[in-house]
């Protein structure tokens, strides 16, 4: 496929093409669309650093009972499994790579190619819930495991099974839970409760910026398909791609301090 | 060369001439409205005009600003009597108690009752009143006209930002109606975590403060973009107004301290909600980071409160007195250096619960913060003197706020030393302190703002000898009410308590008496502005003389502000080589408006040459 001009593709508008752009002009209290630009990308970034302050308190609080309970967190830690959260810092890797790639054919009016980019953006971030979901919280908080989890072929079973045998009941596994909900009988360390206080808040919140993120990229996405932006103008999809940085960057770290540091 | 007041007229483009609302345009003010109250109202609901939602806010400020009066007279009027033994009951706790509906005269329940309204009453004041009251009222409405905008930079992320306040707001009133919030105003663990735990309200309330805050990240990074993008043509970074470097100031405090009062209150919903011990000591958590996190936020935020009070000074100032402002840079980068250091002061609110090295650290840099603060009221000295005074309400305002806040600052400094602080800290000392600088310092900056700036907002004067008397009215009830609390505290009343030993009946009788004047003086105010509304004459274009932007257009301003993008040719406070626009010594609303305009014309003549250009 070839690109198609910018002025050719709004006064033709015919036979393959769907999306035709109609030329933005700025918000009447700008100069121009340029500087407009500058005006929300600015904003985004501040928006943005209020994001990282917002984690800096959670990373604060990992800091401090890290350093009061060290023991606490290395056995913590150790119950996390590092393929999936190695799994899922590759699918937002790649989300991050497609994202940006729609910011580059939304300029080059390939208007198709942008929106599969898009839609995959917000599949990945979907995938990384579910796996966050169904392998990682429901497995430790309750004890059932999805009956496709690897896990379970280290576990005896127990023979339960809810949802028409969608779940394996482990017993004795679940209850790692935060602070005054934890019952997990076998911990060997009075404190490791407050390691799944911060694990849970910290990637409970940071999940709940996926979701966001992905509810951001649809709109954009439906933004695209209405023609909005072009080559000259996409500062939406621009913005919801810093924004999706942001909350891929914010699980590079996480990842680390929580699954691979002991 | 042309006559100033010419050119002022071109390169404005607004009338220059006494205009009286600018009749002659086709464009109409802000205010006017086609069509019934039904669609009036629509229109205000929806309007994405910054001089709407600064009024909007101004409404819902000025309505919170009631509730919390009512709250704090409680709390004064209880104060009148001890309670001399136990059977007795507290009696705004019996008085709440009834009121919602739990009537109890059981004394331990009374005196929550009474924490209850004290602390609804700080909550009110801090999160719903003082920190939106400058920035998102005034500042909405004059920020872009100050620097010749025709709007904010996100107009409709603007009204979102009140719609969140609006939200906010109802969910403090929410926690309030479903019996009230116990904890104070700054929610310490585990008390917080602990009290009505079967109850929602804490929850609610947390969640106000969560939300109030995210419309103030809101409307923080609308101004920080609005300043950077949006000046007008020769308007440098030097030649903003005073006003629009300390609402800037602000704003990036708002936008850099509220994220870390998000993250602590939503991990204090968590602690509520599923107890998750992070900062419970009963399960190894830590109270004290509570405490940390709380502050980071909250001390930087008090110079959120303060700052615009500052910032309205800066205008008040150097307009009534006719006279340049005196050190403008180093006005500028006061705002700039209170703002940077202000968040590394936190750990004096803590010198009680944290370590000794780091209380020793934190006072010394405590004492940091007086020197760009000591510098401002300096500088605001050194305008007034030899200024040409003209005793108008701002000014009187500003007069009082000038001796308010300067005594409110000093006595910070008592609490910044360790060794008084001890035995300062939590007692009424401090609740004088912050009276001060915040109410005396704000609130009076606040109201002596709408009182300069009345006139062109809503296009009406209103009697300045009534406003006069109101306000030496508050001066009178507030030194009344407050500094009697500065020796109540010497003496060792420690604050939120509804008792006390019998010695200190005769001062907090005093401050109570004090308190009904301070109500009678605000009411007095606000007579007078809707006095002003129903019969106030009709405004001039320029009632005070004053050279910034918004003295350039009609009163009120038009839907877009300018007729055409205003150039700005001469600075903020050059009274000395520019005759105000659009300035009528008829309109003058003082008796020496003649001599005034005779002073100006032969300034204006004798230093021509020196304008800027
Ligand atoms: C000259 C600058 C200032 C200094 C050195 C200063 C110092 C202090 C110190 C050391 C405390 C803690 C006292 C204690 O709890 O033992 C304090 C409390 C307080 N200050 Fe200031 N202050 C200054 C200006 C301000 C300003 C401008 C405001 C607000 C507009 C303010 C508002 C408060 C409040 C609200 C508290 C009490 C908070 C609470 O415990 O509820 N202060 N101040
Ligand atoms: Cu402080």
């Amino acid at each position: 496929m070839t690109t198609v001009p910018i002025h050719d593709a709004a006064s033709h508008g015919t036979t393959k093409k769907v999306v035709t752009w109609r030329e933005y002009k700025a918000a009447q209290h700008f100069r121009n669309k340029e500087e407009e630009f500058d005006g929300v990308k600015l904003g985004m970034w501040l928006f943005l650093a209020t994001e990282v302050l917002l984690f800096s308190g959670l990373f604060c609080a990992y800091t401090i009972f890290r350093l009061l309970y060290p023991q606490a967190f290395a056995n913590g830690s150790s119950y996390l499994d590092w393929r999936w959260g190695g799994f899922n810092t590759v699918v937002l890797l790649i989300s991050s790579y497609t994202m940006a790639a729609s910011i580059r054919w939304v300029q080059l009016q390939q208007y198709a190619r942008a929106q599969a980019n898009l839609l995959f953006t917000i599949g990945c971030g979907g995938l990384f819930v579910l796996i966050k979901f169904l392998f990682e919280y429901t497995p430790k908080w309750s004890g059932w495991f999805f009956f496709l989890d690897p896990a379970l072929s280290h576990y005896p079973d127990s023979g339960q099974r809810a949802l028409g045998g969608l779940f394996h009941f482990v017993d004795g596994y679940g209850g790692k839970r935060p602070g005054e909900l934890f019952s997990y009988a076998f911990s060997s360390d009075p404190y490791e409760h407050l390691w799944w206080s911060v694990y849970y808040s910290a990637t409970g919140i940071h999940a709940t910026h996926v979701l966001i993120g992905m509810g951001l990229i649809f709109w954009v996405y439906l933004r695209v398909r209405k023609g909005m932006y072009g080559p000259t103008h996409y500062t939406g999809v621009e913005m919801a791609g810093l924004y999706w940085h942001l909350v891929d960057l914010i699980w590079i770290f996480l990842f680390p301090l929580l699954y691979l540091i002991h | 060369m042309a006559s100033i007041d010419n050119r002022n007229a071109n390169t404005i483009g607004a009338a220059a001439g006494h205009g009286h609302g600018g009749g002659h345009h086709d464009e109409g003010s802000y205010l006017s409205s086609r069509g019934g109250l039904i669609a009036t109202i629509w229109d205000w609901a929806t309007t994405i005009d910054h001089k709407k939602i600064g009024v909007m806010y101004l409404s819902a400020v000025l309505m919170m600003f009631f509730f919390g009066g009512v709250a704090a007279l409680a709390v004064r009027t209880e104060l009148l009597e001890p309670v001399r033994n136990p059977s007795e009951g507290v009696v705004t706790g019996q008085w709440l108690g009834s009121f919602l509906g739990v009537e109890s005269t059981n004394i331990a329940k009374n005196n929550q009752h009474y924490n209850r309204v004290f602390t609804l009453h700080g909550a009110i004041m801090v999160f719903m009143v003082i920190i939106p009251s400058v920035p998102a009222a005034l500042g909405n409405f004059f920020i872009p006209i100050l620097i010749g905008a025709k709007d904010v930079a996100f107009p409709r992320l603007n009204l979102l930002s009140w719609y969140i306040y609006v939200t906010g707001s109802i969910f403090g009133v929410l926690a309030i109606l479903l019996g009230g919030v116990d904890t104070g105003w700054t929610f310490y663990t585990p008390y917080s975590t602990t009290t009505d735990a079967d109850q929602m309200r804490v929850v609610y309330m947390v969640l106000a403060a969560f939300i109030l805050g995210f419309s103030s990240i809101l409307t923080g990074l609308n101004f920080v973009v609005t300043v950077h993008k949006l000046r007008a043509p020769g308007m440098g970074w030097f030649d903003m107004p005073l006003f629009v470097w300390a609402v800037y100031a602000t704003s990036i405090l708002q936008v850099l301290a509220t994220p870390v009062i998000g993250i602590t209150l939503l991990l204090l919903i968590f602690e509520r909600l599923f107890r998750v011990g992070i900062f419970d000591p009963g399960l190894g958590g830590d109270p004290v980071l509570f405490q940390h996190f709380f502050w980071f936020y909250s001390h930087p935020v008090v110079y959120v409160m303060i700052l615009p009070g500052m910032a309205i000074i800066n205008e008040i100032i150097p307009v009534h007195a006719h006279k340049k402002i005196f050190g403008y840079r180093s006005m500028a980068f006061a705002s700039l250096g209170i703002a940077a250091v202000s968040f590394l002061v936190w750990g004096h609110h803590m010198f009680t619960s944290e370590g000794e090295l780091a209380a020793t650290v934190f006072s010394a840099l405590t004492f940091l913060v007086a020197v760009p603060t000591a510098v401002k009221v300096f500088n605001w000295v050194g305008t007034l003197y030899k200024g040409s005074i003209s005793m108008t309400p701002p000014m009187v305002y500003a007069l009082m706020f000038l001796f308010l806040f300067t005594i409110g600052g000093l006595t910070g400094l008592p609490l910044a030393t360790l060794s008084t602080d001890m035995h300062l800290h939590d007692s009424y000392f401090v609740v004088a302190h912050f009276h001060y600088v915040m109410m005396g310092g704000t609130i009076i900056a606040f109201v002596g703002g709408l009182h300069h700036w009345w006139p062109k907002m809503f296009g009406r004067m209103y009697n300045n000898r009534a406003a006069i008397i109101f306000a030496l009215v508050q001066f009178v009830g507030f030194n009344v009410t407050f500094f009697t609390q500065f020796v109540l505290g010497t003496r060792g009343m420690p604050r939120r308590y509804a008792s006390y030993v019998d010695e200190f009946q005769l001062l907090h009788q005093i401050s109570t008496v004090g308190s009904y004047i301070l109500a009678v003086g605000f009411t007095g105010s606000l007579a007078v502005f809707v006095h002003s509304l129903l019969a106030g004459k009709k405004a001039p274009q320029n009632p005070w003389g004053g050279l910034t932007l918004e003295w350039h257009i009609e009163s009120p301003p038009t839907t877009h502000n300018f007729h055409k993008e205003p150039i700005v040719h001469h600075g903020p406070y050059d009274f000395d080589t520019v005759l105000p626009p659009g300035w009528d010594p008829e309109d003058y609303p003082v008796p020496n408006a003649r001599e005034q305009a005779a002073a100006y014309a032969r300034a204006a003549h004798s230093h021509v040459g020196h304008e800027k250009h």
